[in-house]
Order: structure tokens, then sequence, then C-alpha cells
């Protein structure tokens, strides 16, 4: 079965410090991989670097195909099969301020791909309608729940029906209760056959929604699984860490 | 003889083009004031030689208005073929331009106070005291040379009110005018002493672009015919400035003094009316023309701020010097050079000097305020759109654009306000906007009071308005 997403021994640097220091990690249509670590240990590096947002120096990144090749991040007109295929959700959401919901999640169908403008919104319409933030479509970003402009910031990324989305810390802004239904709706995205690489540092988020994890510490992967054996019976030092880290003890 | 003169020339310069002739009627009466009775016409001794020239030579006078110290430079780039609004015969001026014979001789006087009328008679008696005059004149020109030689220290003014008014209040020790000057000053303000003895004497000629000398001919002839029949006297009488003896002279001044201040203050009541549509004219161009210059300055505040935001290096330097060198020199100074610096190689009409300086100007530090909104806006923002697939231009376009819109209106709009009061510099290249206006209306009324009234409520009409509908554009963009 081809991959979605195939990185091999990457490496990235910022500066003076190698960020990311080999590695290597895939994911296939219909999986949700999550990339765990705390703080500091590249996560959102390798989003950036998948998403063509960050550089890096050697190793190999393949999206559905389309190989980015190591080196500075390329003119956007030598982009334009990857922009199609990888979709992003920010840790800040960064929804446009200045236009409604509705518009936010029509901007790239009506410009990048050309489609009309009743044809943009029908499909917004049925994307924020599956994701129960479809009586919101008039309202402006700041108006929005933390919720509502995340799941906002999701229809955005999948209106173009990207192979594989990318969320970066999609929790941190969200209440136990509602991790869990972005957790269902995840899940929903991949039975529809996206691939999803999320990263996260929410052991409880990661063991109910994951169907893999990978542990990112000090720039490489030092374990991956399933969440049962990572997650409760890793003796791995830095899986440990996680575990400890403040956001992730109980009870919450 | 007059005919006869007319019969060689006007034939072959084509008889009836209009005869456009420059003046500054701001320097009000005797010389050349709008009109009370038709503020749209002016009137004035040198407006009835104009007329006279216009009349022998078949073509009809039509006034220009120039600032008193660019008549010369505005002759030579041909604004106007005759300026004359008591233009001072010297030898300078005779090297550069075409002169006419003079029309008028006057005499450069001393005016103190009266405390001091008996010490301050001369020059001499003012050594290393302030004595005021007009910049560019004569008097200014005897001032400089006296100096060295411990003489008094010149003081120059832009305006001719200014040192009388500084005079009584203590603040100069003497005035050196002309005759025709200290005596109009005597008459408005009073307050002061006229020596009796002219410290030199001058005389008033039209002056004309050097390569004109075949009308200037034609002017000198006309002049010489109107001497001899008497109509220039006439003129001059109807004027008062045909004084035979010093001492008649100052009788009369006493007696005017009064007379004309308290008719002054009557007529400036009175002539509201006659003068409010020329404000109202006035203040159209003054409008029309910040609009012009605003849609300038926005536009090249853009292109220069984009380019200054996504350009090469190569593209980036050029443009930061210009927006440097506009913003580090006065704006009075680039009017002067595209309008009179420039005329060498391209000769711009008036208007649109004024539009393309006053939009230059402006462009500099629109770019500005756009660059700083551009920069403004999260890189987050940015990435968002390149992650959708969205080209540069379309993130400038789409994304980055009209959120650093929304960023700039504030302080676009007070530039725009500024801009409307700044209008009011262009003056210096001959365009009578609503401030001109407004000061040839106060010298021919001899009061700010009333015209400086005015003047202000046409300004806050404009731009009550504009801040009102952008304090209205933030409101309704900060709510959503």
């Amino acid at each position: 079965m081809t991959q979605a997403l195939d990185v091999r021994d990457v490496h990235a640097s910022r500066g003076a410090v190698e960020v990311l220091r080999g590695v290597t990690i895939d994911v296939a249509p219909g999986e949700i991989c999550m990339l765990m670590g705390t703080s500091g240990s590249g996560k959102t590096t390798m989003l950036r670097a998948i998403a063509a947002l960050g550089s890096f120096d050697s190793g190999s990144i393949v999206v559905d195909g389309f190989a980015l090749a190591p080196g500075p991040v390329p003119p956007e007109s030598k982009l334009k099969v990857l922009r199609r295929s990888v979709g992003m959700v920010f840790q800040s959401q960064s929804l446009f301020e200045h236009l409604s919901v509705l518009d936010n999640v029509t901007l790239a169908l009506v410009h990048a791909l050309g489609w009309t403008r009743e044809k943009a919104e029908t499909e917004a319409t049925a994307l924020l309608t599956t994701l129960g933030v479809a009586h919101r479509m008039a309202a402006f970003p700041r108006q929005l729940s933390g919720g509502e402009a995340q799941r906002v910031a999701i229809a955005r990324a999948l209106a173009p029906d990207p192979t594989l989305l990318l969320l970066d810390e999609p929790t941190s802004a969200l209440d136990p209760a509602r991790r869990s239904s972005l957790g269902e709706v995840l899940r929903g995205l991949a039975a529809e056959g996206h691939a999803l690489l999320i990263s996260t540092h929410d052991v409880d988020f990661a063991e109910a929604f994951a169907d893999r994890v990978a542990v990112l510490a000090k720039g490489v992967v030092v374990e991956e699984g399933s969440p049962r054996d990572i997650l409760s019976e890793s003796t791995h030092a830095d899986v440990r860490a996680l575990l400890r880290s403040p956001s992730n003890e109980p009870p919450r | 003889m007059s005919s006869f003169v007319l019969g060689a020339c006007s034939p072959a310069n084509g008889a009836h083009a209009p005869l456009r002739w420059g003046g500054d009627a701001e320097g009000g009466a005797p010389f050349v004031e709008a009109d009370p009775a038709d503020p749209a016409k002016v009137r004035g001794f040198d407006v009835e030689i104009a007329q006279m020239i216009g009349h022998d030579l078949h073509r009809d006078p039509l006034f220009v208005q120039v600032a008193w110290a660019s008549i010369e430079a505005s002759v030579e780039r041909a604004d106007f073929s005759i300026g004359m609004s008591g233009v001072e015969d010297r030898p300078e001026l005779r090297a550069r331009h075409a002169v006419s014979i003079p029309y008028f001789e006057f005499r450069e006087v001393l005016a103190v106070r009266f405390a001091d009328s008996a010490r301050y008679r001369t020059l001499a008696d003012l050594a290393g005291k302030r004595v005021a005059t007009l910049g560019g004149t004569g008097a200014y020109q005897m001032l400089l040379d006296a100096q060295p030689h411990g003489g008094p220290i010149p003081i120059s003014y832009d305006d001719d009110v200014h040192p009388y008014s500084d005079l009584v209040a203590g603040r100069v020790d003497a005035v050196l005018l002309d005759n025709i000057i200290a005596d109009r000053s005597l008459r408005r303000t009073g307050g002061f002493f006229i020596q009796r003895v002219p410290v030199e004497t001058g005389s008033y000629v039209a002056v004309l672009a050097a390569r004109d000398t075949a009308l200037r001919d034609s002017v000198n002839a006309i002049l010489r015919a109107r001497m001899r029949d008497g109509s220039l006297e006439k003129t001059f009488r109807a004027w008062h400035v045909w004084d035979t003896t010093q001492t008649a002279y100052f009788a009369r001044v006493l007696d005017d003094s009064a007379r004309a201040r308290a008719a002054g203050a009557i007529a400036s009541v009175r002539t509201v009316r006659s003068y409010l549509p020329a404000l109202l004219r006035a203040a159209g161009i003054t409008l029309l023309l910040s609009c012009l210059a605003m849609v300038l300055a926005v536009g090249v505040g853009i292109a220069v701020a984009a380019g200054r935001v996504y350009g090469s290096p190569l593209v980036r330097a050029p443009l930061a010097v210009y927006v440097e060198i506009i913003r580090g020199t006065p704006v009075l100074l680039q009017l002067f050079v595209l309008y009179y610096g420039l005329s060498g190689f391209v000769r711009l009409p008036a208007f649109v000097a004024a539009v393309l300086g006053l939009g230059l100007n402006y462009a500099a530090y629109e770019s500005e305020i756009y660059r700083a909104a551009l920069q403004a806006i999260p890189r987050t923002q940015l990435e968002a759109g390149r992650t959708l697939g969205l080209s540069e231009a379309q993130i400038l376009r789409l994304v980055r654009g009209p959120q650093a819109l929304r960023l700039a209106l504030a302080p676009m709009t007070n530039d725009f306000v500024a801009l409307l009061k700044d209008s009011s510099l262009v003056s210096v290249i001959t365009v009578v906007e609503l401030t001109k206006q407004t000061a040839i209306y106060a010298t021919n009324v001899g009061s700010w009071v009333v015209p400086g009234i005015l003047c202000s409520l046409i300004y806050l009409a404009l731009s009550l308005p504009l801040s009102r509908l952008a304090r209205a554009l933030e409101k309704k963009w900060s709510s959503v």
C-alpha cells in the first residue's frame, strides 16, 4: 500500500541548533498517527517541514507521491501539487479575521482551485455541517469560541480535499469534553480515507484516538507503535518524561 | 503716436490673444487688490496700467495671481507675459529679464515710533538697531549693503504688514520700505511716524521674460504715450499716490488714518456676502486638489510599500532613498523645485505641479503607513494562505492587503485631513486655493478677523465629515 506520507531520515536545524536529527515516519491513508513529545522535541518543526513552511537539510519527504527536496523552501509556484495534497491546521487556528466563516472555507476553492462561488459555497456548507458549525457560517472568527474556531480551521484545511491533514496541537485550547468530540470528528475524517498526522503532548487524547503513536525526543523518534504499547508499557525515559509533563498529570 | 506703434507690432503678434499679466493681489491696494464690488476681479493702479497696455495692444488683459516673490521666476517660465505689482527696478532685474521704463518713482522712507522720531532720522542714526523690511526688495538690499559698515541689523519679512505692527509693538526699531507701502500701513494701522526725508528713491517697472524684448518695446511706447497724455497721472491721482510735497503727504495721512480704519471694519461685514462665492470656489479648488493628490499618494504609496516589503534589494534601495529624501526635506522646497526648478525641462501647469508635488510628498508618508501595516499582519496568516494553495499575489490581495488596510485606515484619514490643510502651501506656485483667497480677501478688507473665521469654518466643514467617516468605518470593522 502506498503511503500518504513517507518521511525518511530528515535532519533540520534552526540557527545553530539541529532540531531534527534523522526522523523517519510514515502515515497511511485512513490512519491517525500522533507525533508526541514535550515542548522543544521537534514536533512543530517536523510538521512545518512537511507543509513546506520550513526547510530541512537532508533526508526525504514524500507526500502522496510528491517529493520535497532538502534545502530552502521552494517558491509557491513549484509547490502547486503539494499544496493540493496537504492541509494544515495551525495551533492558533490562524483564521482570516476579515472574512466570515463561510468565506474562510471557500477562499481556497474559489481562488486556488477556480471553482464558481455557488459550487464552493455548497461544498463549504456541507463541510461545516459535517463538523457541526454550519450555524456559525455568517460569523467572523473573533466571535467564535475556541472549539468552534478549531472546527472552522479544520473545515478550511479540508475544503480542497487534501490526502494528508496536519494538525498542530489541536487540543491545546479545548476542555476534555470538546477534546473527545474533536477526536470523533478526526476518526470520521480517517474513515473517509484521509491520512492524519497530529502533533500533541496530550496522552489521554492519543490513547483514545490514535491508530499509531510516534514519540519524538531530542529530534529523533525514540519509540513507535500502538498507543497502548507505548503509553502504558514503555520503559523509555523520554516517554516516561512525557507522561509526567504538567498537562498530563491526573486528575483533569 | 500710440496707434502708430500698435499698427507696427500687434498684427504680427496675433492681435487678439489675451494679454496675460501677473501680479500679487495679496500685495493689496494701491498696486493690485481684489475688487470689493466683485472679488473675482482685481483693481489698483497696476491693474489700470495693465488695462492701458492691453487696450493699446488690442488684447484683453487677463490677470494671473502669483506670489510677489515669484513674479520674476513665473514670467520667465511664461505663466504670463508681463509682471507688474510694485516690481522695483534694480540692476539684477535688468541683468536677468526684459524690463520696461520706470512708470512710477517712489521713495524709500523710514518709519519709526513717535518717541523716536527725533532720534532716528537716517540709516546712520540706526547703527546696530533692528530695521525691518520686505525680503527681496531694494530696501532689503540697501540694509544688507549698509550692515558691514556699522549700519542697522536688517530683519526680513515675507509680507508688508508685520514689519509695521512689530514696529509699533517694539520688536523692531524702524521699517524701511516704499513710501506707498508705508503710507498704506499708516492709514491702515497707524501708531508710527514716517520720516520726511527719503533714504533713497526707486521706481516701479514692468518685468518681462528676457526673450520678450519686442513686447517690452511696445510696452515702453505705450507707457511714454500715456505719460504724455496725462492718463497715467490721472490713475495715480485716483489711487492717491500722486503726492508732490512731503508736508502735504504727512498731513493727509494723519487725516485719513482714523477714517480708513472705521470704514474698513464696516466694509468687512458688508463684503462677506460678496466674498463668499470666491471663497467657496477656492474651497472647491482646495478639495479637488487634495482629493487628486490623495489618490496619487495612496496609489504610489501602495506601490512603494509593496516594493519595499516584497521587492529585491535592488528595488528596495531606491524606494527607501525616495522615502527618506521626501520625508527629510520641506514640502515647500519640493514644490519650488517641481515648479520652478524643473521648468527648464518640463513646464508643468501650476495645478498639475501642485497635485504632483503634494501627491508624491504624501505618497512617501502613506508608503510608511502601509509598510508598517503589512508587516503587522501575523506570519501565520500568510502561512495559512500558502498551505491553502494561494499564490503570493493572491495572499497579498485577499489576506494581507485587506487586513493591512483596516490597520492603515486611521492614520490614512489623519493624513488626508493634514493634506487638506497642507494644500494651502501650493499658493507659492501661483495656485489660488482657499487660504490664498482668504489672504487676498483679508488684505482687501484690512482685517483677518472675518476672513479668518470664514476660512476656518470652510476647512472644518471639509475635514469634519472625513474624520467622522473614518471613525464610523473603524467602528464597523472592529465590531465584527
